[in-house]
């Protein structure tokens, strides 16, 4: 069993705001005490709602905001004891692909340069080397080499995300989070930059961390998914058990929530109602419990532990 | 069922640097809608389905205009029709719900008046009539006590709110046709399920006719009587919605369908090589030919026409009109 | 809207002559123009009016230089220290712009308060004081006008450098490690150049009416090297004599050279303006 390139302890991070006109402070637990891991040449796919974290996960993980508590470990260690190079090399290894293709990509630098400069920044590899090694990784996201000298307005969107990809793999990189990759690109566009993803993952060995909200996006690429509500993992599991049997109540509502892929498939039960509640208004005990078709009284008092699933992987909800 | 739309051989081009780029937007559309009929307008960007939409309203912005074609609505004409008649139709007898509620709904005013404002001019209803109106109309898109609700802004609402405030301000005049272009984008997953449903039960109390433009066949399957795919500017296949999913039989269909990941399924996707087209330089003959994996030699010269079946279906490809069509 | 998208003739043309008119001064200019003209008197009117001569076209000044030469070699001084003035601006409001508005904290809150601070003093008034302080020379006067005009670019650039600060393409090269520096030089710099450049065109006018105002109070370029605006101040005892020859012409050149600006600032924002250039 390989060791986990990225693992995650109670990640946690709580944003102090002020409310209202005349400041109540109040705090928004943005993330609270999120735990997974991710191996390499694994996809572990992380889908929630608004407000329900992944955003702020994905941040913490690529150094933009600094936990409140817990731990990111980097092939075993902790992160927050990095020195400068050891954060350096961290960033080298851990990149990020966005979800607008449109501002993503410097409008005033070329192509080459845009690829080029993660390896400007960590490496001292020369001029020549660096034009190599531009070359090879456009090549392996199906670009023309030659495409570097180009600007990025003459891309399409398909095209310019194919270019933040190879930027985020020129370094080597052991882990790219894949912020919502294919949520601004066409349907027909969006089966290749899919593809693609996943030969590059079998070719290079690369894992992924796929943000999403579409579960059979999601659900296609991950081998393993976790479900985020409100700052909190409620389940994760291996995509095809999750698929299979989704447990808790959230999940389950994601799923009927999907949309059918074909007229005849049966209609969704209507299980959830209302809306995600405000983050500074957390619901108490389970924090989806103010939704929940299945609530027991339990359920607004105690926070459901985290237990380990039939079918493999992980559920908190006191069903179980 | 008498047709409450017919739109025959619609033409609206794009007149931009002073008239010497002509972009045909919609190039020969066709389809007609019955009462309580949802028709899927289905297309990628750049596909024309929001201009076909705008073409109808006569809302075109000021390069855009209508060059050909009819557009019957309940029997008129729109396209002959002054912009004085259009705003007469517009929220009362047709309605339009767009993607960005924040964008359709005024900051500054309440909800009352804003749900108020088709009632008002258009019904002329006033004082305690109007507002039981209002408060009907949001007790029907499902906002709770509306009592107080209606007094609120937009912005002290959630975005699923909005467009269901949104919606309720398409109904307020009691259309005929609603017009919807991909309303759900924003929304989140469970929000979307809770709207559709919405919008689907409204339709089945309210007979309105309703063209949903969407990209996602998804919405399509779970919304839609009949659907019409468009690409670069033309409809390229036509058909009722189980035709459509069982045996498309237009390419960029079938690619369509290939290429949306499925629940609980690990298949490749089938991808279509290249993007979808600049409409200001379209290819010649087929716009499809040079992304269509079952290409023949004649779709690079020659235009396919558009080949009507017995059902009401039809499909714009050498390979139906060749008679070697394949399910 | 076509006639935007035509190249700027006009101020073209004009901006164009003048810069030729300013480098070949030396072959152009009939006389020297800081030497009385032999056998024409002072006060000599243009050649189309009675007393004038074609020696001199334009007329004669109060000494009896040939107002046309002064003209020409004064366009060298208009345009050196318009240019040159608005490039020093230029160069200090953009970078505490971008300064301030990149790194921010309390290195942002120092370059606002002291550009309110700048901006507070009549900028003209400013330029005297300092131009009297530090004596007048060509490069003195260059450096007044740049360190009295930088603000306005600085206010400009760093409101552009706050929104650029959020875009993605920085974000990621925040995250790909990339040094604050180099962020500025690789991200920032190129991005905000566009507005930039329309505020230099822009201001440019502002910057030769500075210095003719200088020059006309006497604390600009020095004599006997002419100026537009030294020979305002120099004709100004005989504006109400009937010399008209003597203010018209220099004001005519700085209103010309400040329209050509102007209209050149103007197309070039619309030029690059992204929205309405690809209409």
């Amino acid at each position: 069993m390989a060791s986990p390139v990225l693992e995650v302890h109670g990640l946690t991070k709580h944003f102090a705001v002020r409310a209202g006109l005349f400041g109540n402070h109040a705090t928004v637990k943005a993330v609270d005490g999120v735990d997974f891991a991710i191996l390499p040449g694994e996809t572990l796919g992380l889908i929630g709602e608004s407000g329900c974290g992944k955003t702020t996960t994905s941040r913490l993980i690529l150094l933009q905001e600094t936990p409140t508590a817990g731990t990111i470990a980097f092939d075993g260690r902790d992160i927050g004891r990095f020195d400068g190079a050891e954060l350096m090399a961290y960033r080298r290894a851990v990149q990020v692909v966005f979800q607008d293709p449109f501002s993503s990509l410097s409008p005033r630098m070329r192509v080459h340069d845009i690829v080029a400069e993660p390896l400007e920044i960590h490496t001292r590899l020369d001029a020549p080397a660096i034009r190599r090694r531009v070359a090879e990784v456009l090549e392996l996201v199906g670009l023309s080499p030659d495409v570097g000298a180009l600007f990025p307005h003459e891309f399409s969107g398909g095209q310019r995300q194919r270019i933040a990809i190879a930027r985020a793999l020129v370094t080597e990189t052991r882990l790219i989070v894949l912020d919502e990759p294919v949520s601004a690109l066409d349907v027909s566009v969006r089966a290749q930059i899919m593809n693609q993803l996943e030969h590059l993952q079998r070719t290079l060995g690369v894992s992924y961390l796929f943000i999403g909200h579409d579960l059979a996006t999601v659900a296609h690429i991950s081998h393993r998914i976790a479900v985020m509500y409100l700052g909190r993992i409620v389940e994760m599991a291996e995509s095809e058990a999750l698929c299979a049997r989704p447990l808790h109540p959230y999940t389950r509502a994601l799923f009927a929530a999907a949309l059918p892929s074909h007229p005849d498939d049966p209609p969704a039960e209507r299980t959830i109602v209302g809306e995600v509640p405000s983050a500074l208004a957390m619901p108490s005990g389970c924090r989806f419990h103010p939704r929940c078709p299945l609530a027991m009284p339990v359920c607004s008092d105690v926070e459901p532990a985290v237990t380990v699933r039939d079918g493999g992987g992980e559920v908190a909800c006191h069903l179980y | 069922m008498s047709a409450v739309l017919e739109v025959s051989d619609l033409q609206t081009h794009f007149f931009t640097f002073g008239g010497t780029r002509v972009v045909k937007a919609v190039d020969h559309v066709s389809f007609s809608l019955a009462e309580g009929e949802t028709l899927g307008l289905v297309g990628e960007s750049g596909s024309g389905k929001t201009t076909t939409c705008l073409s109808i309203v006569g809302l075109l912005p000021r390069a855009g205009r209508i060059v050909g074609g009819r557009v019957l609505f309940e029997g008129e004409d729109l396209t002959r029709k002054s912009q004085r008649e259009l705003r007469r139709i517009r929220g009362r007898r047709i309605a339009v719900i767009l993607q960005d509620p924040m964008a359709s709904l005024n900051p500054l005013f309440t909800i009352f008046r804003q749900v108020a404002e088709p009632a008002f001019f258009h019904q002329q209803l006033r004082g305690r009539t109007l507002r039981d109106r209002v408060q009907h109309l949001l007790r029907a898109v499902r906002i709770p006590s509306p009592e107080w609700r209606m007094r609120e802004y937009p912005h002290q609402m959630s975005g699923g709110m909005r467009q269901r405030i949104v919606g309720a301000i398409a109904l307020a005049g009691g259309p005929r046709l609603v017009i919807a272009d991909e309303p759900t984008t924003n929304l989140d997953v469970t929000i979307q399920a809770q709207y559709l449903d919405l919008l689907k039960d409204i339709q089945r109390e309210s007979g309105v006719a309703l063209i949903f433009v969407t990209h996602n066949l998804g919405i399509v399957a779970k919304m839609c009587d009949r659907v019409a795919v468009m690409y670069a500017g033309t409809i390229v296949e036509q058909a009722a919605v189980r035709e459509l999913f069982n045996a498309p039989r237009h390419p960029y269909t079938r690619a369509l369908l290939g290429a949306v990941p499925k629940l609980g399924s690990k298949d490749p996707l089938a991808s279509i090589a290249g993007q979808p087209p600049n409409l200001a330089s379209l290819p010649a003959g087929c716009s499809f030919h040079p992304r269509c994996p079952e290409v023949l030699p004649r779709c690079a010269s020659e235009t396919p026409r558009e080949i009507q079946d017995d059902h009401g279906g039809s499909a714009r490809c050498w390979l139906v009109s060749d008679g070697i069509a394949r399910s | 809207m076509s006639v935007l998208r035509q190249a700027p003739l006009v101020p073209a043309i004009i901006l164009g002559g003048l810069t030729l008119v300013a480098i070949f001064a030396d072959l152009i200019a009939p006389h020297d123009p800081t030497l009385p003209v032999q056998g024409v008197g002072m006060f000599a009117p243009p050649f189309w009016m009675e007393g004038g001569s074609a020696v001199t076209p334009l007329g004669t000044d109060f000494q009896g230089r040939d107002i046309l030469s002064r003209l020409i070699y004064g366009a060298r001084v208009s345009l050196i220290v318009g240019l040159m003035g608005t490039l020093v601006a230029g160069a200090i409001g953009t970078a505490m712009g971008i300064v301030s508005g990149y790194v921010g904290g309390w290195v942002d809150q120092i370059i606002m308060r002291v550009t309110d601070a700048w901006l507070a003093l009549p900028a003209l008034v400013f330029a005297i004081f300092l131009a009297a302080m530090f004596g007048p020379s060509m490069w003195n006067i260059i450096v007044i006008l740049g360190a009295v005009y930088w603000t306005r670019y600085a206010r400009v650039i760093r409101g552009e450098v706050l929104t650029l600060r959020e875009r993605e393409f920085v974000k990621l090269a925040e995250i790909a490690g990339a040094s604050k520096l180099r962020v500025i030089k690789k991200h920032i710099l190129p991005n905000v150049m566009n507005t930039a450049t329309v505020l230099a065109s822009l201001t440019v006018g502002v910057v030769i009416i500075a210095e003719a105002s200088l020059s006309f109070l006497g604390v600009g370029v020095p004599p006997p090297q002419p100026a537009w605006g030294l020979m305002l101040s120099e004709a100004r005892p005989t504006l109400m004599a009937g010399q008209w020859w003597l203010t018209v012409f220099p004001g005519a050149c700085i209103l010309l050279i400040v329209l050509a600006t102007q209209l050149f600032g103007d197309w070039l924002r619309v030029r690059l303006d992204p929205q309405t250039r690809n209409l």
